[in-house]
């Protein structure tokens, strides 16, 4: 395991990759992490399709510090920088990540799915391993954006708040296959 | 005006908009995040604008930005963050800009921690970032000294057009203390000759840059850099000292470790030690000179940080070799105690004899 400094894991990623490229190479990244800080190095690695797994845990939020506003928080969701809910006027709109990094050329398979029940979660499990044999048979970049919940910076009971994403999120963030070679051919 | 009980960094934030900062560009990072989350509710209310950017580089030219049109402006972050930011400082010091930045330093090196430590002192006073520039450093050890010094901040930036840091820690933003907002003016500064607000009945227009491609146009402007540097040496340097007459030994800390330290002088006293502090506020100009009044009448001088020994550099210049310089710090987050700089004090004296 190698720790990257915020949102720079894709970078580090590909170093890894690059000096051994038999070793198999993926990132665990925040919202904040790939959608905010490290928007640059996620495009990027995607374009270069470098053979790797990324998985994208997208909970709205930025948990690890405490609640702030997200690159993917919701319009008018309320977070401790947008106290009055997110003013897409002065704070800009959410990022789909998904729908974004699948109009590059690049990408081998890039899915978005949900673990907010237990269809979602084994719908989750199928497009995790395949984004690792996607890495194993050489087929390039792919990325799983899993829609998750946070419930401690939502404000939430663990229960509402997989309600909340089922009503919220999903709309703003449809599940779905968005980019996968093996269907284009 | 009544004194009102609030948190290190919520007070900054609140300190700067009685300064006349109405705009804040920030990113989140523990332990200075009240300070942003702060601006975010109030500079709405009052007409001001606080923008949450996609990263601190993001932020810093934010910053750039809005300097470059001689407004009043803040950022803010901790040591991970502030490390990021450095570019952005050379460019802004470079094209001469006003501005605060306020670093809430954790410790380092790396992701480090989110405890308070001092571990930054050399990337602020040094010039963190490439080229030859200072900002001008303030460590305030208290809520109310840091809410005085982010008032001044903002006259010292306009007044040098040079940005201006804040330098707490974990410690100091995250303590409730009482504070009182002085009464007093915002300077208003005349910016027009080199601010970005159009061209209005100008001529030529004003442009904001730090590119000079000819050498001998880039060291002239070194050196006119150097000057105002000279000049701020010369004018800004700020310091506290506490028992120095006569005392055997003489302790050199800023920030929190000054309060730490305050308490060790009567606890020295008790076992007939006479022990002295010097409190640089400015960190950046140091207070050398101040070394010369007690050089002769002290033992030796003990430097006390949070850090592995940064600002020890700095003593060893101003005491030049007179008497001895020792170094006691702690790191990573380790706070020191009063026992363990008491007990330290005592070895140096041990080896003095
Ligand atoms: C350069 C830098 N800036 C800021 C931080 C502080 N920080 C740590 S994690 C994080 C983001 C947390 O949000 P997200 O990536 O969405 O992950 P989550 O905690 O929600 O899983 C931030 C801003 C940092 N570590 N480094």
């Amino acid at each position: 395991m190698q720790e990257a400094a915020h949102g720079r894991a894709p970078a580090v990623a590909t170093g890894i990759k690059r000096a051994i490229p038999e070793s198999i190479v993926f990132t665990y990244q925040g919202d904040g992490d790939l959608a905010s800080i490290g928007t640059a190095e996620i495009i990027h690695a995607a374009a270069r399709n470098e053979n790797m797994t990324v998985i994208f845990v997208n909970n709205a939020i930025y948990g690890m510090t405490g609640g702030q506003m997200a690159p993917t928080t919701l319009p008018n969701q309320r977070t401790t920088t947008s106290p009055r809910g997110r003013d897409v006027s002065s704070a800009g709109n959410p990022l789909k990540m998904a729908e974004m990094l699948a109009t590059i050329d690049g990408p081998a398979y890039i899915e978005r799915t949900t673990v907010h029940n237990i269809k979602g979660i084994s719908r989750t499990k199928k497009a995790i391993q395949k984004a690792f044999q996607n890495q194993v048979d050489k087929k390039g970049f792919s990325l799983v954006e899993i829609l998750s919940t946070c419930p401690t910076n939502w404000g939430m009971t663990p229960v509402e708040s997989l309600s909340w994403l089922e009503d919220n999120m999903m709309e703003y963030f449809p599940l779905g296959v968005y980019k996968d070679i093996e269907e284009e051919k | 005006m009544a004194r009102k009980l609030m948190k290190g960094n919520e007070a900054i934030g609140e300190a700067a908009i009685k300064a006349g900062c109405h705009l804040f560009f920030g990113y989140p990072i523990t332990p200075q995040n009240e300070l942003p989350e702060y601006m975010s509710k109030r500079l709405p209310e009052i007409g001001g604008t606080f923008v949450q950017a996609e990263s601190e580089v993001a932020a810093i030219n934010m910053v750039y930005g809005a300097a470059g049109t001689g407004s009043r402006v803040m950022t803010s972050s901790s040591s991970p963050g502030i490390s990021l930011k450095q570019e952005g400082i050379s460019y802004i010091a470079g094209s001469e800009l006003p501005c605060v930045i306020v670093n809430i330093v954790r410790g380092g090196p790396g992701l480090g921690g989110i405890q308070p430590a001092q571990s930054d002192y050399f990337q602020s006073t040094k010039g963190g970032g490439h080229g030859d520039y200072k900002l001008i450093v303030l460590a305030p050890s208290t809520v109310q000294e840091m809410v005085d010094l982010v008032q001044e901040a903002f006259d010292l930036a306009d007044k040098y057009r040079n940005p201006v840091m804040i330098l707490g820690d974990g410690m100091l933003g995250q303590m409730m203390e009482p504070v009182e907002f002085k009464e007093r003016e915002i300077k208003k500064v005349d910016h027009s000759s080199w601010a970005t607000v159009g061209m209005g009945d100008r001529e030529k227009p004003n442009i904001v840059n730090s590119l000079y491609l000819d050498p001998q146009e880039l060291e002239d402007h070194n050196h006119k850099l150097q000057r105002k540097y000279d000049e701020i040496t010369a004018n800004e340097i700020r310091y506290e000292t506490y028992n120095c007459e006569n005392a055997e030994i003489i302790l050199i800390a800023y920030g929190t470790t000054a309060r730490i330290v305050q308490d060790v002088i009567p606890m020295a006293k008790e076992k007939g030690i006479k022990l002295g502090l010097i409190k640089p506020i400015t960190l950046w100009p140091f207070p050398y000179d101040v070394f010369n009044d007690y050089v002769d009448s002290t033992k030796a001088f003990l430097s006390v940080e949070m850090s592995m020994g940064q600002m020890v550099e700095d003593v060893k210049l101003a005491v030049n070799g007179k008497k001895p310089v020792h170094f006691y710090g702690r790191s990573g987050g380790m706070i020191p105690t009063p026992e363990g700089i008491l007990e330290n004090v005592i070895e140096v004296l041990g080896g003095l004899e």
